[in-house]
């Protein structure tokens, strides 16, 4: 498709330039988590002299950083597997039948229209709720984030699985296989690309969330990543090179992940965005 | 068959239950508890009708939030898109590496936004200070966050930072679809830049702008964790944004009833700009 044209070398450097103002505090922030105090104070700017790996090290004892790690991979990949086949479930039985029932047509535009619903209006409630419930914890968070994702997830499933032709379907059901089974042998597989969507928006949206933790968490070894960073931040103090060293940290296997696999991410995303 | 449409309800039924117990019910006690004088912790409250909604009206640390929240709002939606196309453009104008500086665009959506507030917020105290005072730039010398009258501006900053990312590469996307013919056809026929990008690009890419400003309005809207980062709405109440209101007064503040009444008109607030928005943006689409 492409027709080989002659690079815009114009629009090449405005492009370069940009990316300065992309990765300047990004730069900022790797070189300051490799410097101590002094090296500071000779130079913001600079690259470091000596590389501070102690800093990592620091940040790993000061936050548990291990720990929470562990938790906010416990959650957010939980949360992408359950929101995967729970939602896409709902998602199935509500674009098959929203045509000729009400209750079906009525569950979508129930679900869909919570999106307009803002957090803060569930915020002050949901904490009670959750004591209650016993589910300030990991738990909690995991049936929390999928169940809030159903909202969106449902408006993009009914929109893939509509596409999917039903003739499929009514030969499984002739030959005997149940709507579960068909579902599980048929529809699923055929759901790939969108089922990868969702996992990636909700992987980034789960691993980055702050609110929802800060509210529902109260036990110090439940805290997710982002929470961490919030309660330390006051004990880093002045200390910048350890509150450096500790923020790359948390964001490092989702850097890690990005690096791997930008052309899914950025697709899912934006596929995400489109539908 | 009527094994197949019970199935069907069991697919459904257990998350519709889940869905609102979670989301649909709290809500509603939000609702309940707007209308009465609740703390969040004592044992017994009264209801007070409407007291809360009126006193709302009149307090100014509400004021203050919308106004802030509005005002950040408008400000992004308008320099995330402009710089955004921009970008976009330039990244699918005849360029080398181009997936090297996708990626490189694209890499502040997936960081945390708290976290990005906290590398910020230390930039703002202690290295663009630096710059101001070697400029001679006084509103850059001190640290722009502490100023009463410019720490909103710091606080747009950073989310144009962030925000550009997911809206490049939306606009991209929609850039990608424009068949080129159009342009070498327009280019026979004698059109400018100027003239090729409002009466080619930008009709054509009209679904992504609608996409692209509900996004970024509805993102800053809600800004909350970005707040948390940099100002904790200071200096006083300069940069505290709705979220935040509600969170700190219903949480900390003992006005669990009152913010609830808050989170009501908030949520009014949004679901009205959302359906104007999509309205309005989606009748231009047709039009253009």
């Amino acid at each position: 498709m492409k027709s080989r044209k002659r690079t815009n070398w114009v629009a090449m450097i405005l492009i370069a330039l940009g990316t300065v103002f992309i990765l300047f505090p990004l730069y900022m922030a790797v070189t300051i988590a490799l410097k101590n105090q002094n090296d500071m104070l000779n130079s913001i700017f600079g690259l470091p002299t000596n590389l501070r790996f102690e800093n990592f090290a620091k940040a790993i004892e000061m936050t548990n950083f291990f720990q929470a790690l562990g938790n906010s991979a416990i959650v957010t990949i939980s949360t992408v597997v359950l929101t995967i086949l729970s939602n896409s479930l709902v998602a199935y039985a509500v674009a098959r039948n929203m045509g000729k029932s009400k209750f079906f047509k009525g569950l979508y535009f129930y679900f869909i229209s919570a999106m307009f619903i803002p957090f803060p209006i569930i915020m002050l409630p949901i904490v009670k709720l959750t004591a209650s419930f016993g589910m300030t914890n990991l738990f909690g968070l995991i049936i929390l984030h999928t169940v809030y994702g159903l909202a969106f997830n449902v408006f993009i499933y009914v929109g893939y699985i509509r596409s999917i032709p039903i003739d499929l379907e009514e030969a499984a059901t002739v030959d005997g296989t149940g709507t579960f089974g068909t579902f599980a042998r048929i529809i699923f597989p055929l759901m790939a690309p969108i089922n990868a969507t969702v996992g990636i928006l909700i992987c980034l949206s789960t691993y980055n969330d702050f609110l929802l933790p800060l509210v529902i968490i109260s036990d110090q070894s439940q805290y997710t990543l982002p929470l961490v960073q919030y309660v330390f931040q006051g004990q880093f103090n002045t200390e910048f090179n350890l509150a450096f060293a500790s923020y790359l940290l948390a964001m490092l296997p989702m850097v890690v992940i990005y690096l791997f696999a930008q052309k899914w991410i950025i697709n899912g995303v934006t596929q995400g965005a489109v539908k | 068959m009527a094994k197949r449409k019970a199935a069907f309800y069991w697919m459904t039924i257990p998350a519709l239950l889940l869905f609102f117990v979670f989301h649909t019910f709290p809500a509603l006690q939000g609702v309940f508890y707007s209308f009465t004088n609740w703390n969040g912790f004592a044992k017994t409250y009264e209801f007070v009708g409407f007291k809360n909604y009126y006193y709302l009206f009149q307090d100014d640390n509400v004021g203050n939030a919308y106004w802030f929240t509005f005002k950040f709002a408008i400000v992004v939606t308008i320099v995330i898109n402009v710089l955004s196309l921009l970008i976009a453009m330039g990244l699918n104008a005849s360029i080398k590496a181009r997936n090297f500086f996708r990626g490189v665009y694209f890499l502040p959506n997936i960081l945390s936004v708290l976290i990005v507030g906290y590398i910020f917020n230390y930039l703002f105290s202690n290295v663009f200070t630096v710059w101001g005072e070697n400029l001679g730039w006084d509103w850059l010398s001190t640290n722009l966050l502490g100023s009463q009258t410019m720490a909103w501006i710091g606080v747009v900053f950073v989310a144009v930072w962030q925000g550009i990312a997911l809206n490049t590469i939306l606009y991209l996307s929609g850039l990608q679809t424009i068949p080129t013919q159009l342009y070498e056809a327009s280019g026979l026929d004698g059109a400018n830049k100027w003239q090729e990008f409002w009466k080619i690009t930008f009709p054509l890419i009209a679904p992504f702008f609608t996409i692209n400003m509900v996004l970024a309005m509805k993102n800053a809207l809600m800004v909350f964790d970005l707040i948390v980062a940099l100002t904790n709405g200071g200096p006083g109440r300069a940069t505290q944004s709705i979220s935040h209101l509600i969170y700190t007064g219903g949480f900390e503040g003992g006005e669990f009833a009152y913010q609830s009444a808050n989170s009501v008109i908030y949520f009014i607030v949004i679901a009205v700009i959302s359906i104007v928005q999509i309205r309005y943006l989606q009748r231009r689409e047709t039009d253009m």
